[in-house]
C-alpha cells in the first residue's frame, strides 16, 4: 500500500520527490498557459497530440497505474491547456453523460445493496434459524388461511340457507295471509250476484253458497252489497239475517249481494248449478243468481285478525 | 463544473427513479462503478496537474468500465468470479488511493 501511495504522488521514484511533485505540474501549467497565450498555430496540434498521447496509455487512471507519469507531463501539457478554448465541446457532453451515468449507477448500487444490510452480515446459523422461523410462520399462516377459508365457506352456505329459509317463510306468510284474509288476493274466479225476488236472500242461502264454493276449492272470498263495505269471508265469518238485510261479521249489507271468489271458475260454477244447490234454492224463492266467470277477480277486502285469547300454539 | 452538475443530476435521477438492478447486471455494476470512480479520480488528478484531456478521459472511463466488467465476466466463466472481482477491486482501490493522494498533495500541499 505504501508503495502505491508513494507512486501516485511521487510521480516517480519515491519519497524524495514528494517535495518536487507540486512544482512539476505547476511548471507544466505555467508553460501551457504561456503556450496558449502565445502560440496560436499550435491549436491544430492540440487535436492531434492527445490522440497520440492516449495511445501509449497516458489515461488519467493509468497515470497511477505504473508508468512514470513524470515523462508524460510534457507532451500532455502541450495539448491539454488548449482545452479551455473549446469548452462545451462534444467531448464535454460525453464526459457529462458518463459522469451522470456514474452517479446514477452509484446511487442504484448503493440502494440495491443497502436494502438489507442486517442479513448480509448475519452468521449462517442465525440465517438458518431465521429461515426455519419464517418457514414455520408461513406454515402457520397457511393453516390460518385454510381455516379462514373454511369458515368463509360455512358462512356463505349459512347465508344461502338463511336466504332460502327466509323465502320459504315469506311464501308461507303469503299463503297464510290469503287464508286468514289479511292480504289482498287476486286470480281467476267467479263473480256471483244474488238478486232478491219476492222475499229477501236468506243468510243461510249465502252461507250455503259459501260452503258450496269452499267445497269446490275456493281460496279467497269477499261479499259486498248495494250498501256497506265489502267483507272478507274467512273461517270465522258469520252470516245473520237482519230484517231483510244481511249482517256479515258485524257489517250490515243490503241486496243485491255480490260474492267475489277466487278458485277454479268451472268447478265452482258447476258446484253452484247442481240440482238442489244454491242457484235452485234462490230460484225457488223467486230470486236470481247471476254467475259470471272472470279471468281476474280481485279480493281486496281485508279481515282484521284478533289475537286468540285462549288457544296457544303447541310448539 | 459540467461534470459536477452531471454527477448531481445522475444522483438525483437515481434517487428519484429508484430503479432496481437487473439480475444479469448485479455482479458487474459494483465493479463498473469502482472502475468508473478510478477513472474519475484519475481525471481529477490530471485536471489538477493541468494535463486533463477530454478524449483521454472518455476513453479511459469507458475502457476501465468495460475491462472491469470483462474481467468479472471471465472470472464468472472460469469459476473464480469472486476472487477475480476482489482482485479487480483491490487494484482499482490501490489506484484510487494513489490518485486521491496526488489530489490531496495538490490541494493541501501535503
Amino acid at each position: 500500500m505504501s508503495s502505491a501511495d508513494d507512486r501516485g504522488p511521487g510521480t516517480g521514484e519515491g519519497t524524495p520527490r514528494i517535495d518536487e511533485s507540486p512544482t512539476v505540474p505547476l511548471r507544466a501549467g505555467d508553460a501551457a498557459v504561456a503556450d496558449a497565450a502565445t502560440a496560436q498555430p499550435r491549436v491544430e496540434e492540440s487535436v492531434t497530440v492527445p490522440i497520440a498521447v492516449s495511445a501509449p496509455g497516458a489515461g488519467e487512471g493509468e497515470q497511477a497505474g505504473g508508468e512514470d507519469p513524470g515523462g508524460e507531463y510534457e507532451p500532455a501539457a502541450t495539448g491539454g491547456p488548449r482545452r479551455p478554448g473549446r469548452r462545451f465541446s462534444s467531448a464535454g457532453a460525453v464526459i457529462g453523460l458518463l459522469l451522470g451515468l456514474l452517479g446514477f449507477a452509484l446511487v442504484v448500487q448503493l440502494r440495491s445493496h443497502g436494502t438489507d444490510p442486517e442479513l448480509a452480515t448475519a452468521r449462517p446459523e442465525d440465517l438458518v434459524r431465521m429461515l426455519s422461523d419464517l418457514d414455520s410462520r408461513s406454515e402457520r399462516l397457511r393453516q390460518e388461511i385454510a381455516s379462514l377459508e373454511a369458515s368463509q365457506r360455512q358462512l356463505t352456505s349459512g347465508a344461502q340457507n338463511r336466504a332460502t329459509a327466509l323465502a320459504e317463510a315469506r311464501r308461507r306468510a303469503d299463503e297464510l295471509g290469503i287464508l286468514a284474509g289479511t292480504l289482498p288476493a287476486r286470480g281467476p274466479g267467479l263473480e256471483v250476484k244474488f238478486v232478491a225476488g219476492s222475499e229477501p236472500i236468506a243468510a243461510s242461502t249465502v252461507l250455503d253458497a259459501v260452503e258450496e264454493l269452499r267445497g269446490a276449492g275456493a281460496e279467497a272470498m269477499q261479499i259486498g252489497g248495494a250498501a256497506g263495505t265489502p267483507v272478507r269471508i274467512v273461517a270465522s265469518t258469520y252470516f245473520a239475517d237482519s230484517g231483510g238485510a244481511l249482517v256479515v261479521d258485524g257489517t250490515r249489507l243490503t241486496g243485491p249481494y255480490t260474492l267475489l271468489v277466487i278458485g277454479d271458475p268451472q268447478t265452482m260454477h258447476t258446484a253452484l248449478n247442481i240440482p238442489g244447490g244454491v242457484v235452485d234454492t234462490v230460484h225457488q224463492h223467486g230470486g236470481n243468481v247471476i254467475v259470471q266467470e272472470s279471468g281476474t277477480v280481485g279480493v281486496t277486502a281485508l279481515h282484521q285478525v284478533s289475537a286468540p285469547r285462549y288457544a296457544r300454539p303447541v310448539s | 463544473m459540467i461534470a459536477v452538475l452531471a454527477l448531481a443530476v445522475g444522483v438525483v435521477l437515481g434517487l428519484v427513479l429508484e430503479p432496481t438492478v437487473p439480475i444479469g447486471l448485479q455482479p458487474y455494476l459494483p465493479i463498473a462503478v469502482v472502475a468508473a470512480l478510478d477513472a474519475v479520480f484519475g481525471g481529477v488528478r490530471a485536471k489538477l496537474d493541468g494535463i486533463f484531456d477530454d478524449k483521454q478521459f472518455v476513453v479511459s472511463f469507458v475502457s476501465n468500465v468495460l475491462v472491469a466488467g470483462l474481467i468479472v465476466y471471465l472470472g464468472d466463466k472460469l469459476g473464480v468470479g469472486g476472487q477475480l472481482s476482489t482482485g479487480v477491486v483491490v487494484v482499482l482501490g490501490v489506484r484510487i488511493f494513489g490518485n486521491v493522494a496526488a489530489i490531496r498533495r495538490h490541494l493541501f500541499r501535503a
